[in-house]
């Protein structure tokens, strides 16, 4: 009975590897043991550098060799860079310091402190609490709301090349 | 029962959507959704407005499954964002300002016409299509976030400008139907404006206003400029409020600014030999409203840089740079579009030739303040006529306004409040009128919508309601038995169907009149409407219609009777304002039960 079942549980999975071809991609996929490429892997790490790039100009930007520029130069296209990249932080997350406090000012850190949120710098001896001061605040993602994203697109097209037609 | 009365505001550049839950008691609580839209191939993001654009993309033009949205995976246009982004790169795809075409009343407005330049392979649409899908987008992205509470079976309340007619109202509600929307009310931004405020105010509302108060509502939208006047009256010891007036239709709104200032930054860059492309040009008006608002924030900042980014991927040296001086703001934004003038200035009309006729009819005088000037006086020489005016007017020569609310992106400058209430203050000061005060507004992206759903909730019985009715009066045209004499049109006598100040729900019948309709052939009424003919009554008769500068000339209407053909039926013409706020005429056989509603004619005009 049992073989009986196993054969008909096998037939029924050669069918569908016949006919359903989504199927019979994940089965392949299966037996390749293939990791998913990094492109799928990191999409969302993409699509930001895709949004930097099209609100920004920042794949532009950071490719371009500017030692040759005047400031002035370089200057006015930081503006594009700046005003565009800005608007997609703001879009996709808000921020806030890692720990609040003025910079400059005297704190203290206290034992059991976060070590992630805090960098110990300069001196570091002996057991919390420790004395310092805020040298920067540090930054924290309150909230992330990336885009959603198309599969059937390929995340590693940053920006498309542009053809004007006359 | 709906679960949520839904306000949305269609707007001319942004539409937006917000709600009441009806069931949440006893407090209202409002949300405004967050709008899932396309903002570049393949990538779905939420923003609070929707903007109102549509790109008709061609066959082989993005790949597949780069339109999807997260309810409509066959997606086959682009509606927000990246309809405007791209559409910017592709004119001759991009459907831009439906709004404005839908009150177009030389146009068929059901008829596929947009894009209006568009080459000859793209499937047009019409102005009513368009605006449906720009409520389509909102209903998928509402049901998406709700399924359980679809929106087209909610309650919703859909603004228009005050200054649309009733055939541009008829369109509006028929873009409803066509987005599978059932239950629609319409109601007019500046109430909706001063809703939101009212909303904002609570109770405290009968601090801020006192009977005797003349509110001014001064609505700048993206591509239209509305003025609204409500009266704050007693009645029975209870404060009420009634929207006495509204203003013609002036095309002209915050895009216009931008255009203009872009305009002339671009002419010094071509004296300098800089010449810019089409999306150039568009940078530079994106530029030209972010150094706006920055120099409005920053008043002691003389002057704002903008680049404009290469076509090219070498951005460092291939970038444009100008400025924007503050000098160059006040004279072109300030002066230009809020000029100080005395209340006897009259907008500027250039005669419009054939040609201008073509594409949208915007306003000739960019002067706001003169518009509001010409609305101001023209409003009260109808008052002073009027027999129950809400607002006394004791000898002055303008209706003064006691205080003005503001709405629309355009004044999130505050110097842009500001020179308004100084030119009305002004105005009132020459006939010795105390200053018009401020009425601190909602948020002024968001106030339209958020007052239309608190209108929906007022209609449950909660709050203050603005009364009011309809703010024209409509007539059908008559024209006098006369001998037909070469190049001489017979004078059009206007009777009026509609009197100014109907209700919702309510209707009126003319006087028996002789109209016989031919039975079988098509019978078309020329139509006319006025905002300043306030005491007449159904039946009275205006002489030489077609000429007088108190009457417009509307879409005709007309119907086809069906029967025994060439018979001659005696009817009686009536009028309704419906409940969804649109209007109605209809004719009664006489002495028999037969009824036949007369449409709007929203086609050409020949």
């Amino acid at each position: 009975m049992s073989r009986q079942m196993r054969f008909l549980e096998r037939l029924k999975i050669a069918w569908q590897l016949l006919i359903d071809q989504t199927f019979a991609e994940k089965v392949q996929l299966a037996l390749e043991k293939e990791k998913p490429a990094p492109e799928r892997v990191h999409a969302s790490g993409l699509m930001l550098l895709a949004a930097l790039q099209r609100e920004g100009r920042l794949i532009d930007f950071l490719r371009q060799d500017i030692a040759a520029f005047s400031d002035e130069e370089v200057g006015a296209a930081a503006r594009i860079v700046h005003s565009g990249s800005r608007k997609v932080l703001e879009q996709f997350f808000a921020f806030e310091p890692a720990v609040k406090g003025q910079e400059g000012m005297l704190m203290s850190v206290p034992p059991g402190f976060d070590a992630q949120r805090i960098r110990l710098t300069g001196n570091v001896t002996g057991q919390p609490p420790f004395k310092g001061t805020l040298k920067h605040h540090g930054w924290f993602a309150t909230t992330i709301r990336m885009p959603e994203f198309s599969d059937a697109l390929d995340p590693r097209v940053i920006a498309p090349a542009e053809v004007e037609l006359p | 029962m709906s679960q949520y009365v839904v306000g949305i505001d269609l707007g001319t550049t942004n539409s937006a959507l917000s709600d009441v839950d009806l069931t949440a008691p006893p407090r209202h609580e409002q949300n405004t959704l967050a709008i899932p839209q396309l903002v570049a191939e393949g990538t779905v993001e939420e923003r609070p407005v929707l903007p109102s654009f549509l790109y008709l993309p061609s066959a082989e033009e993005f790949p597949e499954g780069s339109l999807t949205l997260p309810w409509d995976r066959s997606s086959s246009v682009i509606v927000g964002e990246f309809a405007r982004s791209h559409g910017m790169k592709v004119p001759g795809r991009l459907v831009a300002s439906a709004k404005s075409w839908l009150s177009h009343a030389a146009m068929d407005r059901t008829a596929a016409l947009l894009p209006w330049d568009a080459s000859r392979d793209v499937a047009r649409v019409s102005p009513v299509d368009a605006s449906s899908r720009y409520l389509r987008h909102l209903a998928g992205a509402w049901d998406h976030a709700r399924p359980d509470a679809p929106l087209g079976d909610q309650e919703l309340v859909l603004t228009v400008p005050a200054s649309f007619d009733a055939a541009a109202r008829e369109l509006t509600t028929k873009s409803a139907q066509h987005a599978g929307f059932r239950n629609v009310t319409l109601l007019e931004e500046p109430q909706a404006a001063l809703y939101a405020w009212l909303e904002l105010a609570g109770d405290g509302f009968r601090d801020q206003v006192q009977v005797g108060d003349v509110i001014l509502v001064v609505d700048v939208g993206g591509g239209t400029t509305d003025f609204s006047l409500i009266a704050v009256t007693e009645r029975e010891g209870d404060l009420q409020l009634t929207r006495v007036a509204v203003g013609d239709h002036i095309l002209l709104g915050g895009d216009n600014m931008d255009l203009t200032l872009a305009h002339i930054l671009n002419q010094e860059l071509m004296e300098k030999g800089r010449q810019l492309d089409a999306l150039q040009l568009n940078a530079l008006t994106y530029g030209c409203r972010h150094a706006k608002e920055l120099l409005f924030a920053n008043p002691d900042l003389q002057k704002t840089p903008i680049s404009i980014a290469s076509r090219g991927s070498a951005l460092v040296g291939g970038t444009i740079k100008t400025a924007l001086t503050r000098e160059a703001l006040t004279r072109i934004l300030i002066d230009g579009f809020m000029p100080i003038v005395p209340m006897t200035e009259m907008p500027r009309t250039a005669r419009r030739t054939g040609l201008t006729q073509m594409g949208l009819p915007y306003a000739q005088d960019a002067g706001i303040t003169r518009h509001l000037a010409s609305f101001l006086t023209r409003q009260a020489r109808a008052l002073a006529a009027a027999h129950d005016a809400p607002v006394k007017l004791e000898g002055k020569s303008f209706v003064h306004p006691t205080a003005i609310l503001f709405n629309g992106g355009v004044f999130k400058a505050d110097v842009l409040k500001m020179r308004m209430l100084d030119v009305v203050s002004g105005w009132l000061a020459a006939e010795g009128g105390a200053p018009v005060k401020e009425l601190q507004g909602a948020d002024l992206d968001l106030s339209v919508a958020r007052g239309a759903a608190y209108y929906g909730w007022v209609r449950h019985g909660h709050g203050i309601r603005i009364r009011g009715g309809t703010a024209r009066a409509y007539y059908v045209g008559v024209e006098s038995p006369m001998p037909a004499v070469p190049g001489f049109e017979p004078p059009v006598k206007a009777l009026c169907v509609a009197p100014f100040g109907m209700e919702e729900g309510t209707h009126a019948d003319v006087p028996p009149q002789e109209f016989a309709l031919v039975v079988g052939e098509p019978t078309v009424f020329r139509f006319f409407a006025s905002s300043v003919r306030r005491e007449d009554n159904v039946g009275d008769m205006v002489e030489d219609a077609a000429r007088s500068d108190e009457l417009e000339e509307v879409s005709p209407i007309e119907t086809t009777l069906q029967g025994e053909s060439g018979k001659l039926v005696p009817v009686n013409l009536q009028a309704a304002v419906t409940e969804v706020g649109t209007l109605e005429i209809r004719c009664l056989e006489k002495g028999g039960p037969s009824r036949w509603n007369l449409e709007l004619n929203v086609r050409e005009r020949t």
